[in-house]
């Protein structure tokens, strides 16, 4: 795949594979084309050349309203709609009823006292959640998401990701994007690493010490980040 | 009726000779601009005069307004297109908004014969409607891709959830609609109770009965009314299709530098 951008391509021939299940890290230094990638799994992004293709079918000929239900997605920053929590949740799903809206704030650990906050009132690390509670109310086949623990604080991150484990465990493969390497250890099943807009590596964690190519472990070393 | 004649017109030049003395005084180095500024309203306002002198002659055609009101939807999307420029293909939407909003507003002041179709009543009410939407137009343009900027996360969280663009980009269009009609509504609820309007004035200047003098300047302020309502809504729609793809991507206006997504 490739993008274009302002002054280099963001992504410059990407081409790999995303196992269906597991947790899937997409690590690499900033401005990599991790993002960029993930936006074309869920037709934020169209690449400018190349085809991203889910479960067989090139996404380009799938109806993106359809395609964004099956492949929900997580942001970096919150992204809290005006309204209460449970507005949020409606907007995910207008018919959602009283018990199906407390199920879902249960499910990232949330309580139904939440329901009537107001959601831009939340911390950070509640927003991110009631955000990840929002897109599950879709039932999505995969859940993309994008360094969703940046803004948030150290116990905040280490909830998000067990809820990705968690994920796993229900058969909802996870892609998940971080520059954290500690992160990556901690969640990973499968690796991509993205350097300069391309993929450099795919393999498990520990793969990535012996068999790494030179350009990924320089960023894993540290010299590229 | 009032005839301030040309000796009138001369010693009303005494009250441009104080606001520049003002400035002096003050040292606000306005004078020029200020010397400009009454220059070129008095040429603009003389040149304007002469067409209308010639088209108000008995027997021109009522199609000389209508080509009069052509120019000024013209001139109008240029300027709106100068002041938002941001928006791609904005001349048109503009040229479409002002038109729309002439057809809407001109078509019932003269299709219910509110006011006889005449070059006489057509060129003054067609410039009301334009001059007064202008500043509007232009508010809801910068408005809207001012908030499709800093909203964009919000609004990419609402696609993702597969909403289509319309749903997504609805709360965001609301609002900007809504600053740029509530000024209008302020404007339209104060008037007569801090400064008698334009038309009214002018009317009742010019020696015509005070309650008729009314009874325009009431349809007068409809008509803006109507008028800022429609081109604000069609410039609102249009901006954003244009801001969409017909995939339901949201297109980035402003990318100087690396785009937040690349991060």
């Amino acid at each position: 795949m490739t993008v274009a951008g302002a002054t280099r391509p963001r992504l410059d021939g990407a081409t790999g594979e995303v196992p269906d299940r597991g947790v899937t890290v997409l690590v690499g230094p900033s401005g990599s084309g991790k993002s960029t990638l993930l936006r074309c799994c869920n037709r934020l992004e169209a690449p400018d050349a190349g085809t991203v293709r889910f479960r067989d079918d090139d996404v380009a000929g799938l109806d993106p309203l359809v395609l964004r239900r099956r492949v929900g997605m997580v942001f970096q920053r919150p992204t809290p709609f005006a309204g209460s929590v449970r507005d949020n949740l409606r907007v995910a799903e207008p018919a959602l009823s009283e018990r199906a809206s407390e199920l879902a704030l249960e499910r990232v650990g949330l309580d139904r006292s939440f329901l009537d906050r107001d959601a831009r009132a939340l911390s950070g690390g509640e927003a991110q959640r009631v955000c990840l509670a929002r897109t599950l109310v879709t039932t999505p086949e995969v859940v993309l998401m994008d360094e969703v623990t940046s803004s948030v604080d150290p116990a905040t991150r280490l909830g998000l990701e067990q809820l990705a484990r968690a994920l796993d465990d229900v058969e909802v493969p996870v892609i998940w994007v971080t520059h954290d390497l500690e992160q990556m250890q901690r969640l990973a099943d499968h690796v991509l690493v993205v350097v300069d807009g391309r993929i450099v590596h795919a393999g498990t964690p520990s793969s990535l010490a012996s068999d790494a190519p030179p350009e990924a472990r320089r960023f894993l070393t540290g010299e590229a980040a | 009726m009032t005839d301030i004649g040309w000796v009138g017109l001369a010693l009303s030049l005494l009250l441009v000779v104080v606001a520049v003395v003002l400035s002096m005084w003050e040292r606000l180095g306005l004078e020029r601009g200020i010397v400009w500024a009454a220059t070129r309203a008095l040429a603009q306002l003389l040149a304007v005069g002469l067409v209308l002198q010639v088209l108000l002659e008995p027997g021109v055609s009522v199609w000389w307004g209508w080509l009069w009101v052509v120019a000024m939807v013209g001139i109008a999307a240029v300027t709106v297109q100068r002041r938002a420029p941001l928006v791609p293909g904005i001349l048109w939407l503009a040229v479409l908004a002002f038109a729309g909003s002439a057809v809407v507003t001109l078509g019932v002041l003269f299709g219910f014969g509110i006011f006889e179709l005449d070059i006489r009543t057509l060129i003054p009410l067609a410039g009301l409607m334009i001059g007064n939407s202008l500043a509007a137009t232009v508010l809801v343009s910068r408005r809207l891709v001012a908030e499709f900027d800093e909203k964009r996360g919000e609004v990419e969280a609402r696609l993702a959830l597969g909403q289509p663009a319309s749903a997504a980009a609805h709360p965001y269009v609301r609002e900007s609609l809504r600053t740029a009609l509530i000024p209008q509504i302020e404007t339209t609820k104060a008037v007569g109770l801090i400064a008698l309007p334009g038309t009214m004035t002018g009317l009742i200047l010019a020696g015509v009965d005070p309650i008729d003098a009314v009874q325009v300047q009431a349809a007068v302020m409809y008509l803006v009314l109507g008028s800022v309502a429609t081109t604000t809504t069609v410039m609102a729609l249009g901006i954003r299709r244009r801001l969409f793809t017909p995939d339901h991507r949201l297109l980035r206006l402003t990318s100087p530098g690396p785009p937040p997504a690349a991060r």
